[in-house]
């Protein structure tokens, strides 16, 4: 140890010594889990690359159903990274004191969704490697993309989303960064030194990130409401049955924050448990989280409902081919699934006190991100297959390659999060010392 | 009461001179014998799908007969309407694409450039006619269909959405040929390879801007309808149909 840390004492060296532990070594566990995670990617790698090479058709989609799990997986994931930007950023304005251990691992997760979502819009191209044509770019033949196109507007948003959500990681890191550089030796603590965009702790500085902070935080609230309302117009905007709704981008936006507090309440107790993080992921704070969640599983009940009335009030025979589809018909296993994983479960768990254990928060919180993906599912896979001509109707069935890609992003979201708890520090150790030092 | 919600004398180019191709097609003549599909085939280069991929939803026709069954066997009645494009005048596949790879030219026509395509397949999607035919892989001919492709047409590559074209390169063709007689493109110089196959000659091709066209008499008649005319895609395609 560094003659700083042992110059610290009390409270501030017993923060250094839990949150830095598991930066140390790596177990037997740590490398299989890794290993297991690894194979997956690559596997999903694999999956693509065939794709690639053969063209899209291995993948199961067919007509009608022109946009299949891709689509699925992409929104899911995006609706992932709202756990952090929003829940950190919320917290942060308003000045929850109970945040603090819990913002980091928020915001990591908002940026590993998107990487892993942003992916999924190309995954699904017929001639990815002409992706950069949606983007405008200065070229000999004038030729724009279209700015009408909702995927354009996805794509600019998606990008300004990821790059808002690095900066907010990054921003709150920085003074840790500075501190594991002058705890760390030879080429770690020169690239420590290197990410702290030299940090002395002087107190412009601490103004100036303040302020940044600040900031950031609002601005990417609106980024990310903003995000997904423009995810579900790629839907509204369309003609087609069910899709075509004015409910769509609240309805869309609740849905990410739904299914963000449930990813982060799930990644807080793997913190808790394999990092050793009792001390700081208290039970307090699982309960606050499950409020939340709470208050969104009504908010989506709510929505949900609305959705759902409007179309059979209205009877529209077009539209009522989806609806039976969704309620009686061939979806009506994941529709009823997705009522139980998004309502009933998380609604008698978490509403009833007695009942609000943290394995009930675990099990509500696994209930709703499989409720969450059903209802991506059954949003995009119906309309496509029940479209406005009966004649053209047709089912649709994943193929291996797409299950496998599906697969791996899961895979791929677990071993980032790996990667990351080993460089970083997950929870903010500065926020801790103003905190001892207020008190 | 037509179901036409708009006449086909309300349809109009921009300019005097340039024409609005359109299609009737009297769905009373049409037995179903799909030689317009074949004739499309033959004249678009269409890959020929596998039968499972066929099976599976693969089938790459630009127009294709959607069969409506009525009654309960025995005294059942089939209906037939042959459907392609619709070539809408407010096409809904149009704005959706990231890319401009399709657009409304001049005479109307939805055209499909599809060197500019990436395959985002969103047109499909939010084509109520679901026309839109989209190359899953690289195309193939059995034997000996790849000795007779047309040289007028484009070879479409894997990932690259395609539909029917009114047989651009006829009009094309007739354009050119009027032009080098000096004289202008008459009524019935111009057919698609669909309207020329029909032995029942159930269709009608043509200027929709000039009153005295045969399309523009046929789309004219009181048992003229446009497909799902009712979700404002404005259809240059017009089915002829009694009303039961």
């Amino acid at each position: 140890m560094t003659t700083l840390a042992k110059a610290l004492n009390g409270p501030h060296r017993r923060v250094r010594e839990d949150v830095l532990h598991p930066l140390e070594g790596l177990s037997f566990w740590y490398l299989a889990s890794a290993a297991f995670f690894s194979a997956l990617v690559v596997g999903a790698l694999f999956s693509w690359g065939c794709q690639i090479f053969w063209g899209i058709g291995v993948a199961g989609i067919r007509r009608p159903v022109f946009w299949g799990l891709y689509i699925v997986n992409f929104v899911f994931w995006i609706g992932i990274s709202h756990a952090g930007t929003l829940i950190s950023a919320i917290l942060r304005l308003t000045d929850a004191g109970w945040r603090k251990p819990v913002t980091r691992a928020a915001e990591a997760i908002t940026v590993f969704a998107l990487m892993i979502g942003g992916m999924f819009p190309l995954i699904h191209l017929g001639r990815v490697w002409l992706f950069y044509w949606l983007i405008p770019y200065p070229n000999d033949r004038l030729l724009w993309p279209n700015f009408r196109s909702p995927l354009v507007w996805d794509m600019t948003a998606i990008f300004t989303y990821i790059t808002g959500s690095v900066l907010y990681l990054y921003l709150p890191l920085i003074p840790d960064l500075a501190e594991m550089a002058s705890r760390s030796q030879g080429w770690k603590s020169r690239v420590y030194r290197l990410l702290s965009i030299g940090w002395t702790g002087s107190d412009r500085q601490w103004h100036a990130l303040e302020r940044a902070m600040k900031l950031m935080a609002a601005m990417i609230l609106a980024v990310a409401v903003s995000v997904h309302s423009v995810v579900s117009y790629d839907f509204s905007m369309s003609i087609a049955p069910m899709w075509h709704s004015t409910i769509f981008a609240p309805y869309f936006v609740a849905g990410a924050i739904f299914s963000g507090i449930a990813a982060l309440i799930l990644v807080m107790f793997a913190l808790r448990k394999f990092l050793n993080l009792g001390r700081y992921l208290r039970p307090l704070h699982f309960h606050n989280l499950s409020k939340l969640l709470l208050l969104m599983c009504l908010v989506w009940l709510y929505f949900s409902a609305s959705e759902h009335l409007t179309v059979w009030y209205g009877n529209e025979h077009i539209e009522m081919a989806v609806f039976n589809a969704r309620v009686y018909g061939e979806y009506a296993p994941y529709f009823w699934l997705m009522v139980a994983c998004n309502f009933l479960i998380p609604f008698i768990l978490l509403g009833i006190r007695r009942l609000r254990t943290l394995g009930a928060i675990a099990v509500s919180a696994v209930a709703v991100l499989i409720g969450m993906w059903l209802e991506r599912f059954l949003i995009v896979i119906p309309t496509l297959s029940y479209s406005a001509l009966p004649a053209a109707w047709g089912p649709y069935e994943a193929s291996w390659v797409e299950l496998s890609i599906t697969a791996g992003t899961f895979a791929a979201m677990a071993l980032f999060y790996m990667i990351f708890v080993k460089i970083f520090p997950i929870i903010a150790i500065w926020e801790y010392d103003e905190d001892v030092s207020a008190s | 009461m037509s179901d036409q919600l708009v006449p086909v004398s309300e349809i109009q180019s921009a300019d005097d001179n340039v024409p609005r191709w359109g299609m009737a097609i009297d769905l009373d003549r049409c037995t179903g014998c799909e030689a317009c599909v074949v004739a499309c085939h033959v004249e678009n280069n269409i890959p020929i799908a596998t039968e499972d991929d066929a099976a599976m939803g693969r089938s790459s026709h630009w127009i294709r007969i959607d069969r409506y069954y009525e009654g309960t066997f025995p005294d059942i009645k089939v209906k037939y309407r042959p459907v392609l494009c619709q070539q809408c005048d407010d096409a809904p596949c149009e704005p959706v694409c990231p890319v401009y790879a399709t657009y409304q030219n001049a005479e109307g026509l939805n055209v499909q450039v599809y060197n500019r395509c990436v395959g985002t397949r969103y047109c499909a999607n939010n084509c109520p006619y679901q026309v839109r035919v989209f190359n899953w892989f690289d195309p193939e001919w059995p034997e000996p269909l790849d000795l007779q492709l047309n040289p007028d047409v484009s070879i479409r590559p894997g990932g690259v959405m395609e539909k029917c074209t009114f047989c651009v390169q006829r009009i094309q063709r007739g354009k050119l040929d009027a032009q080098a007689e000096g004289r202008k493109v008459e009524d019935g110089d111009i057919q698609p390879a669909c309207v020329q196959g029909c032995p029942a000659e159930a269709m009608a091709f043509g200027d929709l801007t000039d009153p005295e066209s045969k399309v523009s008499q046929w789309a004219g008649v009181g048992r003229s309808t446009q497909l799902l005319g009712e979700l404002g895609t404005k259809p240059k395609v017009f089915y002829l149909e009694k009303s039961d």
